[in-house]
């Protein structure tokens, strides 16, 4: 496989890689540079590629395990970053959000949930995938993944309540 | 759209059932202007999966292979080792006695007498320029002296 026909099969979907390492990884460059080593891993994976039916779904799966190992791994070395405190300057996207106060919260929200949870809403929610993807990229039951998108998605709510009801930021 | 249809989708929506077209339905509600009060509670959720979405990716793919220069500097000191270790070893055995079997034993000794003899005159013409030094020293006061 050519780098061209390679970067055609990836360039779709390396937002959503990009989306979903952030989503679990909180800080940008930590997300970026997960990103890069999955494409860069996929990439050594050329020339099997072509038996994988989903590469997108293989690729999501991926990601969310090399996150899930980072964040444990941080654990490990008891190296707890809080990178909610950091501003990032040149995110757009940031700054648009802090414009709008109540669409960070939901962002904020999101970052308290447990890691499923997070995933789930952020494959639904934000990618809009079918819940049989999401239970191929996840390698969960498709009835699972419907009760934590559920449970997800009403902790968000309960909590949306809370903050409009006490106009706490 | 009236707000009880969006309540019907949001009731679906948070338990999970509603298909990925209701969700883009409920989006679409939320993040246009006119959101009746009571729904507006909903609507950071949604504006805020919408801005997500919008996020990308920007750093670039570094796809050439990292390619491994020092591996193959590595194969190439080994086979050059090896050939080396090799030639030395291959003429170290032809040098063991390269004049066997060319001349006698006798033709050998009176080499050996030859050089002796060489080596023994030699010496004594050295011990003669031993004296034409003594002679330049004492040249070289008088020539200092004036």
């Amino acid at each position: 496989m050519q780098q061209s026909e390679f970067l055609n099969v990836v360039m779709p979907f390396k937002d959503k890689l990009f989306r979903l390492a952030k989503r679990l990884l909180v800080s940008t460059q930590e997300a970026e540079d997960a990103t890069q080593e999955i494409l860069l891993k996929l990439w050594s994976k050329k020339k099997v590629m072509d038996s994988y039916n989903n590469v997108e779904a293989f690729a999501m799966t991926m990601t969310k395990n090399f996150c899930l190992d980072r964040l444990k791994s941080k654990q490990a070395n008891n190296l707890k970053l809080v990178h909610s405190n950091y501003a990032e300057e040149n995110s757009g996207l940031q700054k648009q959000l802090e414009a709008k106060d109540s669409v960070g919260w939901v962002q904020r929200i999101m970052e308290e949930l447990p890691e499923q949870q997070k995933l789930v809403l952020q494959l639904r929610d934000v990618e809009e995938y079918d819940f049989d993807e999401i239970s191929q990229m996840l390698d969960m039951q498709p009835t699972a993944v419907r009760v934590a998108l559920s449970r997800a998605r009403k902790a968000v709510r309960e909590k949306l309540v809370q903050k409009h009801r006490y106009g706490i930021g | 759209m009236e707000s009880a249809k969006i309540e019907e989708l949001l009731e679906k929506y948070f338990e999970a059932t509603a298909t990925v077209a209701e969700e883009e339905t409920l989006r679409k509600y939320f993040n246009q202007e006119s959101v009746a009060t009571h729904l507006k509670t909903y609507a950071p959720m949604f504006q805020y999966f919408s801005s997500a979405k919008n996020e990308r990716f920007t750093k670039q793919i570094p796809l050439k292979p990292r390619k491994n220069y020092l591996k193959w500097a590595a194969v190439a000191a080994v086979t050059i080792l090896a050939i080396g270790v090799y030639m030395n070893w291959s003429s170290g055995t032809g040098t063991e006695d390269p004049w066997e079997g060319q001349y006698t034993q006798a033709e050998i000794e009176s080499a050996q007498e030859a050089l002796a003899m060489l080596g023994m005159n030699f010496q004594k013409g050295t011990e003669q320029l031993y004296h034409l030094e003594k002679f330049e020293e004492t040249t070289n006061k008088f020539l200092i002296k004036e």
